[in-house]
Parts: structure tokens; sequence; C-alpha cells
């Protein structure tokens, strides 16, 4: 063993003893029946994300975040006394490239859990394999619900906990009553705007005027923005994703479509892709997320300082990029409540789990593996960061819910 | 009808913009197109990397964005135009590199020059990857550029739109004066109407090949360039608009620079005003069946080339 590497884990070794968890305290025969890759010392864990492809842009922060969470946890001693080992796997933005590496994760490297994937796509391929295979894969990102598996834990918001909340706040503080939804042509923007639709016409009693879909990569937006201009609606309600985005919201601003005069809410522009659209496009617009990175409380301004300290004074941290930070500690106390890394035993254990130091405050597993999660409304501002001005209770998930489908 | 709902001043201002809508889409197919029409047209050869040429001359402006934001600021209100020749100048030249140490190998074997030119294609792409990273860039543009134009008060017309239209036929005039006024246009057309003869009269074929196609990626460095006035710049950025290019110069005949701006003209003018009745993506569909319908019953193009071969 290099010195530095010896040093470094005799020193985490000690930390963990002062902190009084100790491997010997959980004999690896015990904690793992089940043969997976956990030695006296070490427990392996996978990560797989698109490190390469389209997806890579935004599945990049979630990779940065997975590992700022192992190095700190790793620091504090680890879990059940044991150090993390990460099996990094790209993705490749390929969705049977997904299976196939979680098939490797799972049944070759035996990881006692896998952190990763970002598109529904990506999830859905492999969920068969975490299912046949019994793997414990933790997810980040807000999707569209629908969805509910012993083997997965969604440390990101289901539709209704982003959706309802936001145009609820929007309804009260504009008194918004038609609403423009726009959306990429994929599966999360069609199922959020449907739920969107219902919202809108069965509780808020408000009119849908339009609703759009637009090819991934599209540039061009001119007759849409035509459309808007003629109907007028009180809220544009737009879920354009990717490269896209860019396109949108600098022809918006060409078009005099600022927010002096038209209000805009979103629910896919987070801090990464304010990055790309450039805070002066932005201006004034709203997004509705859980998290921000310039939200204030106890653990956020700790997390933020971690995060730049290792990735740099310029890079920003998303609503994803923090979903994704949770999936580690979420992994971490399920094993120490279950004090075994056995997946049948932590998927058991995970309901009712609190996680007090959350970048966004607190959070609770549900049991229906999604977290209880608090909705923010955040304006944008010129310099690319979102002005927290509304912060809902906390939102029970509900990935089925009745009457919005 | 909805249009009943509105005066006659909005519904003028709102033919005023929608037209404008498909006039701003048309320059964007014809700039994207113009390269490949003189690379494909021309030459006969099908470069699949050239979408990888456009997101080059893109990522040269960020760059050149870059280094004026940090070392000469008081550049930056004009910057943009210096970078658009800039752009130009290295996508040519990487073009004619290419060109030297691959292409001239496989002028004979179209279906492998496909292969090569896809393989080229990846090899970019992840070049731009490893150097710029995986997030899409946006140069920081001049204000100027952003705004819009008011002519009343109901009507915005935005200045990067009219700015890409100038462009675009600033360049396609350019070209057609080269092509067919200039010495060296008169070499080209020779060469690729018959090689065999163009050589025995003293034409240098090699050199008039590499020239081509390096015209051809330089004039793609400059359509990246122009679309970092109205979208951004990631390494798969040309994937983008590789569909859309191959479309507008096959449809419009592969030989003809006329049959190009034609056909960039109709699809645009298709496709804004299915988009405006429609909805996005059904507008989409609709722009692509009324191709395919025309493509079978003229599968050489709007304008085929009248050349005997």
């Amino acid at each position: 063993m290099p010195r530095r590497r010896f040093l470094a884990a005799s020193a985490a070794l000690l930390l963990a003893a002062s902190l009084g968890v100790q491997a010997e305290d959980y004999p690896t025969a015990k904690v793992n029946t089940t043969g997976l890759a956990v030695t006296d010392t070490t427990v392996t864990v996978g990560q797989l994300h698109s490190a390469t492809g389209t997806m890579a842009i935004s599945e990049t922060g979630s990779i940065e975040a997975e590992q700022l969470a192992i190095d700190q946890i790793n620091a504090a001693g680890g879990v059940l006394g044991r150090q993390i080992k990460v099996i990094k796997e790209d993705g490749a933005s390929d969705w049977p490239t997904f299976a196939e590496k979680a098939k490797k994760l799972l049944v070759n490297d035996k990881v006692a859990s896998v952190f990763g994937c970002w598109t529904s796509a990506s999830r859905k391929a492999v969920l068969p394999v975490f299912e046949k295979e019994n793997g414990m894969l933790y997810y980040p990102t807000f999707y569209e619900g629908l969805e509910q598996s012993k083997n997965v834990i969604y440390t990101g918001q289901e539709a209704t906990q982003q959706i309802l909340a936001g145009l609820d706040w929007i309804c009260k503080e504009k008194h918004a009553k038609t609403f423009y939804l726009i959306g990429s042509d994929y599966i999360w923007p069609r199922t959020s705007n449907k739920i969107a639709r219902k919202h809108i016409e069965n509780v808020l009693k408000g009119t849908v005027v339009g609703e759009e879909y637009y090819a991934l990569g599209q540039t061009q937006f001119g007759s849409l923005i035509n459309k808007i201009k003629l109907k007028k609606p009180d809220v544009i309600y737009a879920i354009v994703v990717g490269g896209s985005n860019v396109s949108f919201y600098k022809q918006l601003k060409a078009a005099g479509i600022t927010s002096d005069k038209q209000t805009l809410l979103t629910i896919s522009v987070t801090e990464d892709e304010a990055l790309g659209i450039g805070g002066e496009n932005l201006k004034g617009f709203y997004s509705a997320m859980k998290y921000f990175q310039s939200l204030q409380n106890a653990n956020n301004p700790d997390f933020v300082k971690a995060f730049k300290a290792k990735y740099g004074e310029k890079s920003v941290i998303g609503d994803v990029t923090q979903a994704a930070y949770l999936g580690p500690w979420l992994w971490k106390m399920a094993c120490e409540k279950a004090g075994s890394f056995d997946v049948d035993k932590i998927a058991a254990a995970s309901p009712g789990i609190e996680f007090t130091k959350a970048p966004e405050g607190y959070v609770k597993i549900h049991d229906n593996h999604h977290l209880w999660s608090k909705l923010r409304i955040g304006q944008w501002q010129a310099d690319g960061q979102a002005k927290v001005l509304y912060e809902s209770d906390l939102i029970e998930p509900n990935p089925f819910p009745k009457g919005y489908q | 009808m909805i249009i009943l709902a509105y005066s006659a001043s909005e519904i003028w201002s709102i033919l005023v913009m929608q037209g404008f809508a498909g006039l701003s889409l048309f320059s964007v197919l014809l700039l994207m197109a113009l390269g490949l029409a003189i690379i494909f047209g021309q030459m006969g050869v099908v470069n699949l990397a050239h979408g990888e040429f456009m997101a080059l001359g893109a990522y040269i402006v960020y760059l050149c964005s870059e280094v004026v934001q940090n070392h000469m600021p008081s550049l930056a209100p004009y910057y943009f135009v210096i970078a658009i020749v800039v752009a130009f100048l290295v996508a040519g030249i990487v073009g004619a590199g290419v060109e030297w140490g691959m292409m001239r190998f496989l002028y004979r074997r179209p279906l492998d020059t496909l292969l090569a030119t896809w393989g080229l294609s990846l090899i970019m792409q992840q070049t731009f990857r490893s150097i710029f990273g995986a997030r899409e860039v946006t140069p920081t543009l001049p204000e100027w550029l952003m705004g819009s134009f008011k002519p009343t008060q109901n009507i915005d017309i935005p200045i990067n739109g009219v700015f890409v239209m100038a462009l675009s036929l600033l360049l396609t005039g350019g070209i057609t004066l080269f092509m067919f006024k200039s010495r060296t246009g008169l070499h080209i057309r020779a060469t690729m109407q018959n090689r065999a003869m163009s050589g025995a009269v003293g034409i240098n074929t090699g050199l008039v090949d590499r020239f081509t196609f390096a015209l051809g990626c330089g004039i793609a460095g400059v359509a990246g360039a122009a679309f970092t006035t109205i979208g951004s710049t990631g390494p798969d950025s040309g994937q983008r608009y590789i569909v859309d290019t191959f479309l507008v110069v096959v449809f419009g005949g592969s030989a003809s620079l006329l049959g190009t701006v034609a056909s960039a003209f109709g699809i645009a003018q298709g496709q804004s005003i299915s988009e405006f009745f429609l909805e996005g993506t059904m507008g989409k569909v609709a722009t692509l069946m009324g191709i395919v319908a025309i493509l079978m019953l003229r599968p050489q193009g709007l304008f085929p080339s009248k050349v005997r071969v």
C-alpha cells in the first residue's frame, strides 16, 4: 500500500474508532449474507451515469455530488466501519448500455448499491436488471412518477411534488387564469403537462390556451412565440430541456417577451441550465424546484462551500446535483439502521429514515421509497442564481396520483 | 376561427412577425446547407462530419469571446465579426488537413467515405468534449446583437435573426459570384464535371479538390459561428444540424446552388406555417411528409443537375 494511502486509511480508521463505529462490531459474515463486495475494511458501490454523450451535460453534476458525499462519508469513518470504494461505469447516454453496465455492476462486481441514472429512459432500462438481480439504485432526478420499486430509492421529486404547489403559488400570486404549456417531446414533459393541465382545469378552474411539444434539440421557436403573443396567456408553463432551452429563452427575449410583461414558470431550469442560457436571458422568470444553490438554511452553506472547494469556484449546483448528494448519505443511514448491507434489509429499513443534514433541509423517506420534500419557487437573477421567494410545507410523495391520469 | 377575436393591427403584426420567423428559419437552413452543397453537390462526397465543422466554428467564437473578455474587454462590441472570420479560417484549414490526410484517398470509394467521415465526426465530438467539457457553452455576445427592433408597437423583429439573414444572403451571393465569375470557380466546376479533361488542360485537380473541400468546411464554420446567436454549443451540436442540412441539399437537387436556396426557402416556409397552425412536433411531421411526397414525384430533387455525366 502506498504510504499516503496507508496514512489516509489509518487516519480514517482512527477517526472511525474515535466515533465509535468499528468494523469489528459488525463482522462481515453478519452484515453481508448475500455475497456482496464487502470486506472487513471496505464496501464497494457502483456509480452509473453518462460521462459521455448527450446526457453528460446534465449527469456530470450528479457524478460530482455523489463522489463528494462518498468522500465525506469515508472521512467520517465510512459505513459500518468500512471505507466506501467506488466502481464508476459510463452509461454513455445509451439506454441498452445502461442495462448492460447495471448487470455488470450487480453480477460481476457484486456492488452493495448503485448511485446512478438521470433520464427516465435510462432508469426504465435498468429497472428490470435491478429487480431481477436484487440490487439497490439511488435515483436522483425529478421525474414523471408512475413508478415505485423495492429496489429503487427516488431522491428527486415525483411530478406532483414539483407541479401542484408551483401552480398553486403562481395562481395565487399572479391571479393567473390562462396557461400556455410548452415542452420538449418525450415522456417527462408530456406526463408532467398532463398533470399540470388536470390541476389547472379541475382544481384552479383556469384554462389551458395552448399545449405544444417541440423535438429535443429544436432551435427555432419563432412560430411558437408568435402564437404566444396572439393568445396572451397569463402564464407560460415551460418544460423545455437540453440545448433547446438556450434558444427558447434567447428568442423569447429577442421577441420582447420579458419578465416585466410576461410571467413564466418552468420546472426544467436549474442552476446548471441557467449557466448555459445566461442569467440575463432568464431574469425575472420563475423555476419550481426543491433546491436552489442560494438556499439559506443551517446545512446548505457548508455543502456549497465543500462542493466549490472540490470542483472549483465557478461550479454551480442544481436541483438534481443536490438530490444526487443525498443518495450515499441515505444509503449509509439505511445500512446503519439495518445493521447490514443486505439489499432486502436496506429496502425494508429505508422508510422512515430522516436526514436532517440535507442541503435542502429536512428529508424523510416515505413507504413508497420517494422523499418527503418541500417545493420552492426561485426567481432568476442576472447572475444566474435564483432568489427563493416561496417555500411550501413538506409535501408527501404520491407517484400514482388519483385523478391526474 | 380564432382570427375574429383580434383587431386588424394585431393580425397584421402577427403576419409580419410570422413572415419574419419563416425567413429567419430560411436563412438558418440556407447557411447550414451552403457548405454541404459545395462538398456534396460539387464533389459528391457525403461528409457526415459537416455538422461537427459547424460546431467547430461555434467553439471558435466561444474561444474568441473568452479571450476578448479576459484580455481585451474594449474589443467586446466588435469581436463577433472578427470571430466569424477566424471561424472561417480555422474550419477551412482543418478541412484542408482532413482532405489531405483522409479524403483524397477515398474519392473513388463513396461508401467508405460515408464511414470515414462518420468516424471523423465521432472523433471531433470526443475532442470537443475533452477540450471544452460536456456542458454546453454560450459565448458572451455583444449587446447590440441581442435586442429587438420595433417598427410599431406590436411588432418585434429580433436583431440576431436579421444578422443571420444578412450573413446568409451575403455568403450565398459571394459563393455564387465566386463559382461563376472567378477563375478558381471555373476550375472547380471544370474539375467536378470532367476530371481527366481538366487535368489535361493543366488544372491541378488535386489542389482544386483540397480547396473546394476546405471552402465547404470554412462555410460550415461560419454557419456554426452565426448559430451561436440563436442557440448554445455542445460537443454534439453538430448532430442536431446534420439531418436538416442533408434534407435541404437533397431536396434541392444536389448539384445546384439555386436548388439549395429554393429548397431551404420551401422547407422553412412550410415548417414555420405548419408549426403556426398545428403544434411543434406535428408541424415537423407535416413538413417531412410534404418533402417525402415531392421526392417521390421528383427523385432528383427540385432542381436536378442538367449536366451529362
